[in-house]
């Protein structure tokens, strides 16, 4: 263990965005593919309802800041969705020239027209005078900042508090560099303090701030902690040197990547390595410790390909960098020697009944035990709840999440939860934490007596828009009423 | 394989394609090697009295990403000395003896002026002399090109002196910049010459820098209108060869008509053809994408002709001339509706904006066949077949006026076809109107009455 078979040089190679940045050329020569749809698919498929034929539209005539102001003015963590969202499975899947052509690159589009902002340091958004009131916003993640920038939007006064170090929760230390360089995040806490939200780092609300006295002193408070640690796997050898978890592994590399890549010769991988899980952060540290230099890396699942969460392009893309997956395959063992991993002990699996949640359960097969020599072992079967912290709120909670009303408000009208603390169903994403943050701050403005939309200069509601017919006139239903038809009451034409 | 063989005025060449008075015509290298790649004639850049250059010289129009969909210029005729030009001139005829060399001519408005050029050609061999009655800049402020081209009698004078000392054929080349085409061909040929062609260059703006806020092109600060060209001029130019091509005094002569004005594709060309023009001239394609383009032009030319079935690109020339037609002899009683192909349609529903905002509100979004609000319809999330939850755009054929703005806005090739359907009164022209029922284009009670009379619904 921790050699490191790669060159400095190949070490950062492997380490940079996987997709280079669109040239101005390159933009504008996708953005005019887009046919400008009407009632776009690829809006209604976006969780936070980007206006992404208009945005497209700015970047093919050159109104590139224009571009990021309408992504930011729906996704104020835009910056990150444009690298991180799934976008096969929302905008893109959606395009119509899915079909039978090639679909618009909305993704690399999105990340151009931010990066052109972010770049340009540009603060699309007018100062909003203060109304007054205050909320507290626990976790720094996509759903805490999404939920601070939008209500700081209002005029609202927000203080977010983060236990670790650096905010930006999932996006700064979860995302693989790949995806979204560490940078990136950290800009986008820029923006968000810039539209005037406190960010108190090193704060943990439960150990250094008592959460009732959040409570008491805010007008409001969001809950968005994200989830704990990764749980016990449950079998022997769970303690040997070389079993780690999944998230810290990522983490080391980001900050590898933000203190210049050299760093990376330092995080430990091993030769062979087993991650034992299939959701997205499985595949994202299986990834990692492929490029680390992994010699072998298997990840193991005790269910079929069905039941796994990770997106098949995420599996494909696995598999390319050389990863083995191997299905309906339980550990029930590390073996290791002098203290160190040596070894997994696994058993096959098969499938019996759903279970509560709906997922077949795994039940052992009998004789059916091998072992998968390995000296690390990485831990990515999913997150803890955050159970104290819930409790020490006195919110309700249903299997372990922070329940809430479709506004996001939990038993306590005066706390609210956003993104993966009360991901009760749905897919756990970043889009949909940025979803979430904007349910709350709606939720929170409503209750506040503030308008609950904000829309910049020079933007339009198109839900707004309706065609109003001119008093007198004969009325045109959809269906073929003709002129000759009586004429309707005035007000009735079509929406 | 269809015979491209061109005779035009007396003037032969192996096919139809000629490089137009410009740029890509500059020198004998170029004419070289053009007709090394199969160029059919070129009709030389237009000499005559001295000039001096500026730079920049060109702008283009660029839309949706594409460059040179029209191109601008201040260049003027040929700055090479007049000597070098003829010498080259007669070295290119007689390397080529069977491509079409024709000589662009300006000079200064006097009989003796025209009467020297005109031998000087004459003395390098050429097939051809065309006046260039159209340059729109520099050249008009100096009373030649459009100058003499905006003004009927004097398109007739000075033809008159070159016909009178010419032994070859004369082509007059028409400007665009008049708001009828039809009295300076007139011009032509009572001025006795043997064809004309059309189009030159229609004067133009081509754009402002949004940083400078100088024009373009920018010569030192300044800018001004110049020469614009290319394949966004095509409509203009095909309508100007229509006018010609089907005015009856014009074909009482029975001259031939050299077309030109946006042609860059053999598709550009065959429209051409059927409208009238004998021989084709290009330049803005070549000056963007070079002289290979002509491998392109023939060979789309001759297959499309195969598959008409014509021998020879003669059997084409002017058929859709009958058709050329005013408003006031248009049928007003054909009707054709849109259909649109469920299968085929991509849901991006253009058609219902451009028909509910820009056209006549006889589209609607449907989902399962119910009519939907489109604004409050929200397409399903990730997990569900996209394609299946996009509402359809249906069109109420009743209501339908037969714009045929849909098909045009749709992406998809053949999704929205606009169907002649069976009319629902007696064919009847606004012409016929006039002289039948003369209150009815003058008085909307008797217009009111008529469309009761005739069941004529307008929603």
């Amino acid at each position: 263990m921790q050699h490191h078979p790669l060159s400095l040089q190949q070490l950062q190679e492997s380490f940079t965005e996987t997709y280079p940045a669109y040239t101005a050329n390159e933009a504008v020569v996708e953005a005019n593919r887009c046919l400008y749809c009407f009632d776009a698919p690829c809006i209604k498929a976006c969780p936070t309802d980007i206006d992404v034929p208009t945005f497209i539209r700015k970047i093919a005539t050159g109104n590139t800041l224009g571009a990021a102001t309408t992504i930011l003015e729906s996704n104020l963590i835009g910056h990150t969705c444009g690298r991180v969202c799934p976008v096969d499975e929302l905008c893109v899947g959606a395009c119509v020239l899915g079909e039978e052509h090639r679909p618009i690159a909305i993704g690399r589009l999105q990340r151009y027209a931010t990066d052109h902002l972010y770049q340009r340091g540009v603060m699309p958004f007018d100062p909003v005078p203060g109304v007054g009131k205050r909320v507290a916003v626990v976790g720094s993640g996509p759903a805490g900042l999404s939920a601070a920038s939008e209500l700081a939007k209002r005029g609202v006064t927000v203080d977010v508090f983060e236990r670790s170090d650096l905010a930006g929760g999932l996006s700064t230390y979860g995302i693989v560099v790949m995806r979204e360089p560490v940078t990136v995040s950290l800009d986008e806490i820029e923006f968000v303090k810039r539209l005037g939200v406190k960010v108190h780092t090193g704060v943990e609300v439960g150990r250094d701030l008592d959460p009732q006295r959040l409570v008491a002193e805010y007008d409001a408070v969001v809950i968005a902690a994200g989830t704990g640690r990764v749980p016990d796997l449950g079998v022997p050898g769970e303690d040997l040197e070389g079993v780690i978890e999944a998230l810290p592994f990522i983490a080391a590399t980001k900050m590898a990547e933000k203190d210049g890549l050299a760093a990376l010769e330092q995080v430990p991988v091993g030769n062979e390595v087993v991650v034992i899980g299939a959701g997205n952060t499985a595949i994202d540290a299986a990834t990692i410790a492929k490029r680390l230099g992994a010699e072998r890396v298997t990840m193991i699942y005790r269910r079929s390909r069905a039941e796994m969460t990770a997106y098949d392009f995420e599996v494909r893309f696995v598999q390319n960098e050389g990863v083995d997956i191997r299905l309906m395959t339980q550990p029930v063992e590390v073996l290791g020697v002098d203290g160190r991993v040596t070894g997994l002990r696994c058993v096959r699996t098969e499938l019996g009944e759903p279970d509560a949640g709906g997922r077949r359960a795994p039940r052992a097969v009998p004789g059916s035990e091998f072992v998968i020599p390995c000296d690390q072992v990485i831990k990515a079967i999913g997150q803890e709840k955050l159970a104290t912290l819930f409790a020490s709120f006195g919110v309700a909670t249903e299997r372990g999440y922070v329940s809430t009303d479709a506004e996001l408000r939990t038993s306590n009208p005066t706390v609210f939860a956003a993104g993966d603390c009360a991901r009760l169903e749905g897919e756990a994403l970043t889009v949909t934490a940025a979803r979430d943050g904007k349910i709350v701050a709606q939720a929170i403005a409503k209750q506040f007596g503030l308008p609950t939309k904000v829309v910049s200069r020079g933007s339009v509601d198109r839900r707004n828009v309706v065609g109003r017919p001119i008093m007198g006139a004969p009325e045109r239903a959809p269906g073929g009423v003709s002129s000759e038809a009586p004429a309707g009451p005035a007000g009735g034409g079509r929406g | 394989m269809a015979d491209l063989t061109t005779d035009f005025a007396g003037v032969r060449s192996p096919n139809p394609f000629w490089l137009a008075s410009a740029p890509p015509t500059n020198s004998a290298y170029q004419i070289n090697k053009a007709f090394e790649y199969g160029w059919g004639g070129a009709v030389w850049k237009t000499i005559g009295d001295p000039v001096l250059n500026v730079s920049n010289r060109y702008g283009a129009f660029e839309f949706g990403g594409n460059r040179l969909v029209a191109i601008n210029n201040v260049e003027l005729i040929s700055d090479r000395p007049l000597h070098i030009n003829l010498r080259e001139i007669a070295e290119v005829k007689r390397l080529w003896p069977d491509r079409a060399v024709i000589v662009s001519a300006m000079v200064s408005s006097t009989p003796e002026a025209w009467k020297t050029i005109v031998q000087q050609i004459e003395d390098t061999g050429a097939d051809a002399i065309e006046l260039n009655y159209g340059c729109p800049h520099g050249m008009s402020e100096r009373g030649m090109g459009a100058a003499v081209g905006q003004v009927p009698e004097y398109c007739t004078t000075i033809t008159g002196w070159v016909t009178a000392v010419s032994s070859l054929p004369v082509i007059v080349k028409l400007t665009p910049n008049v708001t009828d085409i039809r009295p300076p061909a007139r011009a032509a040929v009572a001025g006795n010459a043997d064809a004309v062609s059309l189009i030159n260059t229609i004067n133009s703006i081509v754009g402002v820098d949004l940083d400078s806020f100088e024009l373009r092109p920018n010569v030192g600060g300044k800018g001004g209108h110049g020469g614009y060209a290319g394949p966004a001029v095509k409509p203009i130019a095909l309508h100007m060869l229509s006018q010609v091509a089907s005015d009856p005094e014009f074909a009482q002569a029975r001259l031939p008509i050299s077309g030109m004005g946006g042609i860059q594709t053999w598709r550009d060309a065959a429209e051409f053809l059927l409208l009238g023009a004998t021989s084709l001239q290009v330049c803005t394609a070549v000056m963007h994408y070079g002289f290979r383009l002509i491998e392109e032009l023939t060979d789309g030319l001759s297959n499309w002709l195969d598959e008409k079935g014509a021998t020879s690109v003669q059997e084409v020339i002017g058929a859709s001339v009958p058709r050329i037609s005013d408003f006031g002899d248009f049928d007003l009683s054909f009707k054709s509706v849109a259909r649109i192909d469920d299968d085929t349609c991509i849901k991006c529903n253009l058609c219902y904006v451009a028909c509910d905002e820009g056209a006549h509100q006889c589209i609607d979004l449907t989902v399962d066949g119910a009519i939907i609000d489109p604004a409050a319809y929200a397409v399903a999330s990730a997990d569900l077949p996209h394609h299946a939850s996009k509402p359809q755009p249906k069109v109420r054929e009743e209501d339908c006026v037969g714009c045929d703005l849909c098909s045009l806005v749709c992406p998809v090739d053949g999704c929205i076809t606009m169907v002649t359907v069976p009319p629902l009164r007696p064919s009847v022209t606004w012409n016929e109107l006039v002289r039948t029922r003369p209150e009815v284009t003058t008085d909307w009670d008797a217009m009111l009455e008529y469309r009761r009379e005739k069941g004529i619904d307008i929603h």
